[in-house]
């Protein structure tokens, strides 16, 4: 289980904007009548998307309020699923995979990188604030080893300096571009392709 | 080597774009109607004789997996779930069917919940991938204009619903019974068995879940026809399969294989041999972390198939190649993968709570070299208590790495570990001295 610490300081109140109450209302007719507590999870992620990445308690009240349901749940849910941050994060949230096939392929180079570039301790602030950075469990694309995930983005087949110039590049407010960083394209083997030769050359 | 023809992911490496038009080309949804129309018996059948097994890493038959749910629709709606919660590591095939063949998995998606009389489909996709469930979005869209889902979907009088459903980054959620806990807004720990999903699933209702892989398969096997598929591969062990090689390989990659292919040859064909040639081997994972590890010896002449997995002592599992070779520390590799089940165990169960921690932190220690050679017996033991005491399979997913480890490469923890306390300390009552005391920053 990973540990969930909640941040100190809570805002005092939340609320949907239009937009986010109009996603919600679309998750929540997916489900059956009176089963609108399956829509927690996308709730809770549509919340984390309107506060700057991460969740505050207000947002599961209000949650709990929206779906009638006890607010302990939301909160066990928000609690259980690594992917809700309940302490605010980097504009730019960095995840390292660092599991065996990341591992043997060199993603602890990457950490080290992100510790001299962004800040010595995970899910600390650089210093201007915009990234911070931890490390994941399996990313599931493990064929492009070692990689990262930059909020939803992913990002492949990387080494030290690949990294280095990407956390540049977003210091200079400038989206690096997702993807491979090998030259390949998706996950074919680089220049020993011997499938499916018909459909690339058509 | 399989002929190009004989591939049903066309597009695995994205040649041609994932729209429907392109689609079509590659002959998907190419008479999905008259397949429908022949009813539900003969596509029940038509599965069953192709001898198609669950690619999601249990390999059960996919056409009985489908017999079991009821022939009538009862007081309770029936439900398809499909599992795309692809977390094991080695493994992201998924992650492609969904981005770049996400028309095969809608149309497996139509013939399935007509199958299994299901008129609403939640495809639970983890949260990671974002971007993919996006691209699947979009092609679920364009199904709904063209009347390939939807009320009376391609004319034949089906009513098909199909949501996308993100999970947030739990593992144990692609167990079936914790992703549907997960799909009812709940934490994600997996439910006793019986009853069995098939009767009492989501909601309560009688619910069928299949892997991404194995329902974007059936279109073509219906199409192509059930002989096509089982001349694939040997008796049993039917078919095609994308297999992830990862790790220390010159090129890793995904690729789409006939069932039964020598290990060695994927790995010299395709992934462009190990780095340091195959002598530089050290073992091989061979479906997924969960799976026990493989010496050399044995993947000079393995076969990858389900049966034959499990002659060597281990499982195709979900097909996650990870290649290790003697430049790295094996025991290092395998204290990561026991890392990340202490992280990922949902905590239900007291055995796989507790000593998926004790595995990793013991672990961790010999890789170190700071175990004593009593240890390895006790880390052993520790795994066998773990097995088959847990309501779900994590118990042997996160014992079974650990106890392949200990099968083929004793005498090299034994090597590095000769430590021992009583010795060292200079103390002759051995009871006084803590274990706990002496370790670092782990205990």
């Amino acid at each position: 289980m990973s540990v969930k610490k909640i941040h100190k300081e809570q805002p005092q109140t939340f609320e949907f904007t239009d937009k986010s109450m109009e996603a919600a209302k679309k998750i929540v007719s997916n489900y059956p009548n009176g089963k609108q507590q399956s829509a927690v999870m996308a709730l809770l992620y549509i919340a984390q998307r309107q506060n700057d990445n991460w969740i505050p308690l207000q947002a599961m009240k209000y949650i709990a309020k929206f779906l009638d349901m006890p607010y302990i749940k939301v909160y066990e849910v928000a609690t259980f699923y690594s992917m809700y941050n309940l302490s605010p994060v980097g504009k730019y949230f960095f995840q390292v995979c660092t599991t065996t096939p990341c591992m043997l392929r060199g993603a602890y180079e990457l950490v080290k990188v992100c510790k001299n570039k962004i800040s010595e301790k995970e899910n600390v602030l650089s210093e201007d604030g915009k990234i911070s950075w931890m490390e994941v469990e399996c990313l599931g694309a493990c064929v492009n080893a070692p990689m990262m995930q930059v909020n939803e983005d992913y990002y492949e087949d990387l080494n030290d300096k690949k990294l280095e110039e990407i956390i540049e590049t977003i210091y200079q407010n400038k989206i690096p571009k997702p993807g491979s960083y090998s030259g390949r394209i998706n996950a074919e083997p680089v220049n020993n392709r011997k499938t499916l030769l018909g459909n690339k050359n058509a | 080597m399989l002929k190009d023809e004989d591939r049903i992911f066309q597009n695995l490496y994205n040649d041609s774009g994932a729209d429907i038009e392109s689609a079509k080309l590659r002959n998907d949804w190419n008479g999905t109607k008259e397949i429908l129309e022949k009813g539900r018996e003969w596509i029940i059948n038509e599965v069953k004789s192709s001898e198609l097994r669950g690619r999601g890493g249990a390999g059960f038959p996919t056409g009985l997996k489908w017999s079991f749910a009821p022939k009538e629709i009862g007081s309770r709606p029936h439900y398809l779930v499909i599992n795309a919660d692809e977390s094991e590591p080695g493994t992201c095939k998924d992650r492609d069917i969904l981005r770049f063949e996400p028309h095969k998995l809608i149309e497996g998606c139509l013939i399935a919940s007509y199958a299994v009389n299901a008129h609403k489909c939640y495809i639970y996709i983890r949260g990671e991938y974002f971007n993919e469930g996006q691209k699947l979005q979009t092609a679920i869209n364009e199904a709904y204009e063209n009347n390939l889902i939807g009320k009376n979907a391609l004319n034949s009088g089906w009513d098909l619903d199909i949501y996308i459903h993100y999970g947030a980054g739990a593992y144990i959620c692609g167990e079936e019974t914790a992703l549907l806990e997960s799909l009812e807004g709940k934490k994600g720990q997996p439910r006793l068995k019986p009853p069995f999903p098939a009767l009492i699933g989501l909601y309560g209702c009688p619910t069928i879940i299949n892997n991404v892989e194995t329902v974007a398969a059936v279109p073509t096997i219906l199409r192509r026809g059930a002989k096509w598929f089982s001349s694939l591969g040997r008796p049993k062990n039917t078919g095609t399969k994308i297999y992830c090689i990862s790790g220390n390989v010159n090129n890793p990659c995904n690729v789409e294989e006939e069932m039964g292919i020598p290990l060695k040859e994927l790995i010299e064909t395709h992934a462009g041999g190990v780095v340091g040639g195959w002598d530089n081997l050290k073992a091989v994972i061979p479906g997924g972390s969960s799976m026990p590890m493989l010496p050399k010896e044995v993947c000079d002449n393995m076969k990858m198939d389900f049966d034959a997995c499990v002659e060597n002592k281990t499982g195709l599992g979900t097909a996650g190649i990870v290649v290790i070779n003697n430049d790295q520390d094996i025991i290092k590799c395998m204290a990561r993968i026991a890392r990340f089940y202490k992280h990922e165990s949902c905590g239900q169960c007291t055995p796989c709570r507790e000593g998926s921690g004790w595995m990793w932190r013991m672990l961790e220690r010999m890789a170190a070299g700071e175990a004593t050679p009593d240890e390895v017996d006790m880390l052993f033991d520790v795994t066998k208590q773990i097995e088959g005491h847990t309501i779900c399979a994590f118990g042997e997913g996160s014992s079974w790495p650990v106890q392949g480890l200990i099968r083929h490469f004793k005498d090299e923890i034994l090597e590095r570990n000769k430590f021992d306390p009583v010795v060292k300390k200079n103390k002759n009552i051995p009871y006084l001295v803590d274990q706990h005391l002496l370790e670092k920053e782990n205990a």
